[in-house]
Order: C-alpha cells, then sequence, then structure tokens
C-alpha cells in the first residue's frame, strides 16, 4: 500500500483539534465579512460624500485619485460610492426575495406536509413542474411575463426558487408528523395552528438556515446575471450587473472599469458561502456531502 | 431497468406537457396584454379598433383552453408562430440560432467533467496534502465566482494583455476555450468537491478495507472500489449542472459575441415578444429534460441497487 493515499487516517473519521480550529475560524471570518457587508449595505451611503448619481461629465473616466478614491465611470459617476450603494442594493434585494421564499416554503411546504392527502399530492407535483425548469431559464422566464425592474426581479427569482424550500419544509415536517411528543401535543389538546407554529416549525428552521445561506450567493449571482443582460435591476441603480454591464464597453480601455463591482459580487458571494459551509457544519452534520443545488 | 427506464420514458411527456401548461397559463395570466405588446412591437398606435383587431387576429378573443390546445397543437408540428418584432416564423429562428448555443453548452459541459474528475480524484488520493489543499482553493473561489466577471477576467489577460485566444465570435476550437471555461468553472468546482469528498467518505467503507486487507494494490482498489462508487453522485450532479450550463451560457454568449439564441431570447424577454418566449423557454426545458433522463438512465445503468429495485433516484 502506498503511502500516498490516506482515507483511512483517523483525521478522516474524527477532526483533529487544530481541523476544528481551524473550521472555528472560517466560521469568525465569513462572520466578519458578512457583517462588514450588512454594516456597508445600511450606512453605506454615509461613507463616501459622493452621491452614486450625481453625473459629472468633465471627470467622466478619471484614475483613482485622493477625490476618487476609485475613479469614476463612463458618467463621471464616483465608483467607489456607486459600489457602496450596489451592496445595499444587492443584499436588499437577497433579503426581501428571501424572506419570500422562506415564507412561500413554510407555508406551501408545511400544509402540504402537515395536511397531506390530496392537498401534498398537487403542490408536490406542482413543485414536480417548476423543477423541471432550469432555474435561470425560469426567471429569465418570469421576467418576460413580469416585465423588467427591482420588483418583478424578486418577484422572478422567489418564483423559480421556491420549489427547493417547499421540499425541504415538506420533507422535515412528514418526518416529524408521527413522533409521540407531536401526538402528546395533540391529545394535549393544542390545535393544529399551534402544533405547527410552535412544534413543527421550530425544526425545520435549521435546515432552511442552512439551505437559504448556502442559496444567497446563488440568488446573488442571478440578480447581477438577470441585471447584466439588461433584464434586471434598471440602469442607473448602482447595482453591480448594471455597474458591469456599464463597463463592458470599456474593457480594451478601461480594465479597471469592471474589476470594482466583479470583485465586490465575489466577495460577497463568498462570504455568503463560506457562512452557509459553516452553518450547514454546524446544524447539519450528517450532511457531510457537498450540497448540490 | 428496462421497467424503471420505460417509467421515466413515459414520464417525460407529461412533465414537457404540464411545462407547456405552465409556460402558457402565466403569460396569459401575467401582468401585460399581449395585444398591446403586439402593437407596440408592430409600432401600430394602440387605437380601439387597432387593438380589437389585433385581439381577434391573435385569438386573443377565444376561451384560454382554445388558445392552449391551438397553441399546443400548433407547437406540436413544431410551428410556434411569428415573432410579434420581427414577424418572422419563431421556431426557424430557433433552429438558426440553437446550434451554436448547443456547441458552447455542450463542451463546457465535457470540459466540467473532463477537468473535475481528474481534479477531485487527485485531492481524494493526496488528503490533507499539497494537491488536496490546492484543489480545495481552486474549488473555494470557483463556487464563488460571478461566470460573467470571469468572462471579462479571462478577455482581459488572455486577449488584452496576452493576445493568445481571440475575444470574440464564433470559430475554431480557440474561440471556444475562453467563453467555455467562463461557463463551467463554477459547476467543475462543484464537482471536484462533491467528488473528493464523495471518494474519501467511500473509501473509508468496509468494502474498501476489505478489497486492501485481501492485498489488492492500492492503485487498484482506488479504481474499481472507491472511484466507481464515488462516481454515483457525480452523475446526479450532472443532471443539475446542465441547468446552470444552459444559463451561464445565455449570459455569457452576450460578453463573447456568441451567435447563440442569448441575444436572440434576451430582447425577446425585453420585449415581451410572447411567441419567443414561449418557444425559446419550451425549447430550454426540453433540452434541461432531456439531459436529465439521460443522467437517470446512465444512473439507473451504473448503479446495481436500481437494475434490481423498481424505485429510482428522484
Amino acid at each position: 500500500m502506498s503511502t500516498s493515499s490516506a482515507p483511512l487516517s483517523p483525521s478522516s473519521q474524527f477532526p483533529s483539534q487544530g481541523r476544528l480550529l481551524r473550521a472555528r475560524l472560517t466560521t469568525y471570518i465569513a462572520l466578519a465579512l458578512v457583517a462588514g457587508l450588512v454594516f456597508v449595505a445600511l450606512f453605506g451611503a454615509g461613507l463616501s460624500p459622493f452621491d452614486p448619481n450625481a453625473v459629472a461629465l468633465p471627470e467622466r473616466l478619471a484614475p483613482p485619485s485622493a477625490t476618487h478614491w476609485l475613479g469614476t465611470d463612463h458618467l463621471g459617476r464616483d465608483i467607489l460610492a456607486r459600489l457602496l450603494e450596489g451592496t445595499r442594493v444587492s443584499l436588499g434585494v437577497v433579503a426581501v426575495t428571501l424572506s419570500l421564499l422562506l415564507a412561500m416554503g413554510i407555508v406551501v411546504g408545511g400544509s402540504a406536509g402537515f395536511i397531506g392527502g390530496r392537498f401534498d399530492q398537487i403542490a408536490m407535483r406542482m413543485t414536480d413542474i417548476f423543477l423541471t425548469f432550469p432555474t435561470f431559464v425560469l426567471s429569465l422566464f418570469m421576467i418576460g411575463m413580469l416585465g423588467t425592474g427591482l420588483v418583478n426581479v424578486i418577484l422572478a427569482i422567489a418564483l423559480s426558487h421556491w420549489a427547493w424550500y417547499a421540499r425541504i419544509v415538506r420533507s422535515v415536517v412528514l418526518s416529524l408528523k408521527h413522533r409521540d411528543y407531536i401526538s402528546a401535543a395533540r391529545m394535549a389538546g393544542a390545535g393544529r395552528l399551534r402544533i405547527f407554529t410552535r412544534h413543527l416549525l421550530p425544526s425545520t428552521l435549521s435546515q432552511l438556515a442552512v439551505l437559504a445561506s448556502l442559496d444567497i450567493g446563488h440568488i446573488m449571482l442571478h440578480v447581477s446575471g438577470l441585471s447584466f443582460l439588461g433584464l434586471g435591476v434598471a440602469a442607473p441603480t448602482p447595482e453591480w450587473g448594471v455597474m458591469l454591464s456599464d463597463a463592458r464597453q470599456f474593457v480594451w480601455t478601461q480594465p479597471m472599469l469592471m474589476l470594482w463591482p466583479g470583485l465586490a459580487l465575489f466577495v460577497s458571494v463568498m462570504a455568503f458561502n463560506l457562512l452557509g459551509d459553516a452553518l450547514r457544519d454546524r446544524l447539519d452534520p450528517q450532511l457531510q456531502r457537498e450540497h448540490m443545488h | 431497468m428496462a421497467g424503471f427506464i420505460l417509467k421515466r420514458l413515459l414520464l417525460l411527456p407529461l412533465l414537457l406537457l404540464a411545462a407547456s401548461i405552465i409556460i402558457f397559463l402565466l403569460l396569459r395570466l401575467g401582468p401585460s396584454d399581449p395585444a398591446m405588446d403586439y402593437l407596440r412591437l408592430s409600432q401600430v398606435p394602440p387605437t380601439p379598433q387597432a387593438l380589437e383587431h389585433a385581439r381577434a387576429a391573435l385569438g386573443l378573443d377565444q376561451p384560454l383552453i382554445t388558445q392552449y390546445v391551438q397553441w399546443l397543437s400548433s407547437a406540436l408540428r413544431l410551428d410556434f408562430g411569428v415573432s410579434y418584432a420581427t414577424q418572422r416564423p419563431v421556431f426557424e429562428d430557433m433552429l438558426h440560432f440553437l446550434p451554436a448555443t448547443l456547441e458552447l453548452a455542450g463542451v463546457a459541459l465535457v470540459l466540467t467533467l473532463l477537468v473535475s474528475i481528474p481534479l477531485g480524484r487527485w485531492a481524494a488520493r493526496h488528503h490533507h496534502r499539497a494537491p488536496d489543499i490546492v484543489v480545495r482553493l481552486i474549488a473555494f473561489f470557483g463556487v464563488s465566482m460571478p461566470n460573467f466577471w470571469l468572462g471579462f477576467l479571462l478577455v482581459l489577460l488572455f486577449s488584452v494583455t496576452l493576445g493568445w485566444l481571440p475575444p470574440m465570435g464564433r470559430g475554431g476550437v480557440a474561440h471556444l476555450v475562453l467563453p467555455a471555461v467562463a461557463i463551467s468553472l463554477m459547476s467543475l468546482s462543484i464537482n471536484a468537491r462533491l467528488l473528493r469528498a464523495s471518494m474519501l467518505e467511500v473509501g473509508g467503507q468496509r468494502h474498501v478495507q476489505y478489497a486492501r486487507l485481501r492485498g489488492l494494490g492500492e492503485r487498484e482498489v482506488e479504481r474499481r472500489h472507491v472511484l466507481r462508487n464515488a462516481l454515483l453522485p457525480i452523475i446526479t450532479a450532472t443532471g443539475m449542472h446542465v441547468g446552470e450550463l444552459i444559463g451561464g451560457t445565455l449570459i455569457i454568449e452576450s460578453i463573447f459575441g456568441w451567435p447563440g439564441i442569448g441575444r436572440y431570447a434576451v430582447s425577446a424577454i425585453f420585449n415581451r415578444d410572447y411567441p419567443v418566449i414561449q418557444c425559446f423557454t419550451l425549447l430550454m426545458v426540453t433540452i434541461f429534460v432531456v439531459c436529465n433522463l439521460i443522467v437517470d438512465i446512465v444512473y439507473a445503468a451504473a448503479d446495481p441497487r436500481i437494475r434490481i429495485s423498481r424505485e429510482g433516484v428522484q
């Protein structure tokens, strides 16, 4: 047996002290990054003296300087101010979309699992149908139905992702429905709504948290991708995908223009992915395999 | 096994039928009036007479069911009507753009499998050592990288700075490299991580230990007992990746001036050109569903548990 293979080494079954420390460290880094992003989203506008939408044509395409730290774009707008405002847009869209998704998942999946029978069958066939669409194509289609713009992007993403959430909630509810403690609650006279909200819902939350945190990066990429194609958030809004789309005509002359918004998007997606991985390892130890979505 | 495949094959038209209902109904029940969009795209002022005329011409005054049946029966004959904007037959235009998109998405899929399997295998073989760390780093960055930004970066490095590869257009193999890499990096990273984790898991199982105890060489054990079993989740994952690769291709086409279906579809979606949107969505769903059917069949053929039991993988 060659020594180059280590699948049987104890470390694969029992994480060493060092690996546990490193796992904790990445959790803290992820938390710090996400906290930083949330801070910028909430207070970013105050960090820059410039209006992200103020057009100043004489200063167009200015290089980085003491006044404009990252320079200006083709309309003379301060890039840093637009990046900061873009954080608010991205995180705002994600927050609203996720709330919608969680609500849809809990209502549809929860009632399907809890009520069961006919209703469950119909709800699950609906999720089957939605899952036959590739997610991005489905959001493109939803945009075609609803039209472009900030609100419609949120709706489009929510309508194209909800089936995953409904499935997860349903499966947790189904697995717990016939446990003794639920029967005990029922015999103690608890109503259906109370049983659902007090005894079933809390158990679904950890699974939902894992799915949602791993999905955030995905949602961000979809939103920016749609905006990049001109189908998402409309042009003057400083969204990162919009900024990238604005920068594309200057790839040859001003390559720095496309560096910053892409980097902002990349770092944000990475931060949430890290957090998602950490949450999964903590809340869902059985799920050792990589999560697929 | 034959029963399983037959069941899947029978399910296929049902799924497509359901998808077609969703596509048709949602567009009709959506907030905008197709007749208005039709007039706008034909650049006719929306007078009441014009609207009424357009409604009659498009069959919008018929009951929804009749409209759907008419649309579906033409669609089955591959007639998806004419585009509101160009007045050209939709399906003909789709067929014109589709090969370029399929070529790019197909190459991206092949690249995903061709690179991720050796990478994942290499990482698992050298668990906790340099190759493992390298692969995990690549995958770590790969899963968070926006494909359209990566496309720009690749153009910047390989076309603008180094001048090695063409930045635009469709042609030989050289034109395929940058867009295919940009599209596939994410699926490739997910796959490599998945295979690595799966190989490590299988590697710790009893039957693998037993194979080692039987005195089989490590290479033999890895190839015959670990890799074979560990590839099963990769097959399932590939079905999911097809959807992401299609989506990625639609975005990346616009960066590389790839003459595929992307730009056509995007402008139709922007303009609410209903016949084009319907045809485009149904076409993409069909491709996705057929790919997943193939994936299921491959899985069934690879997994002896399915060859025996009737219930398949979901």
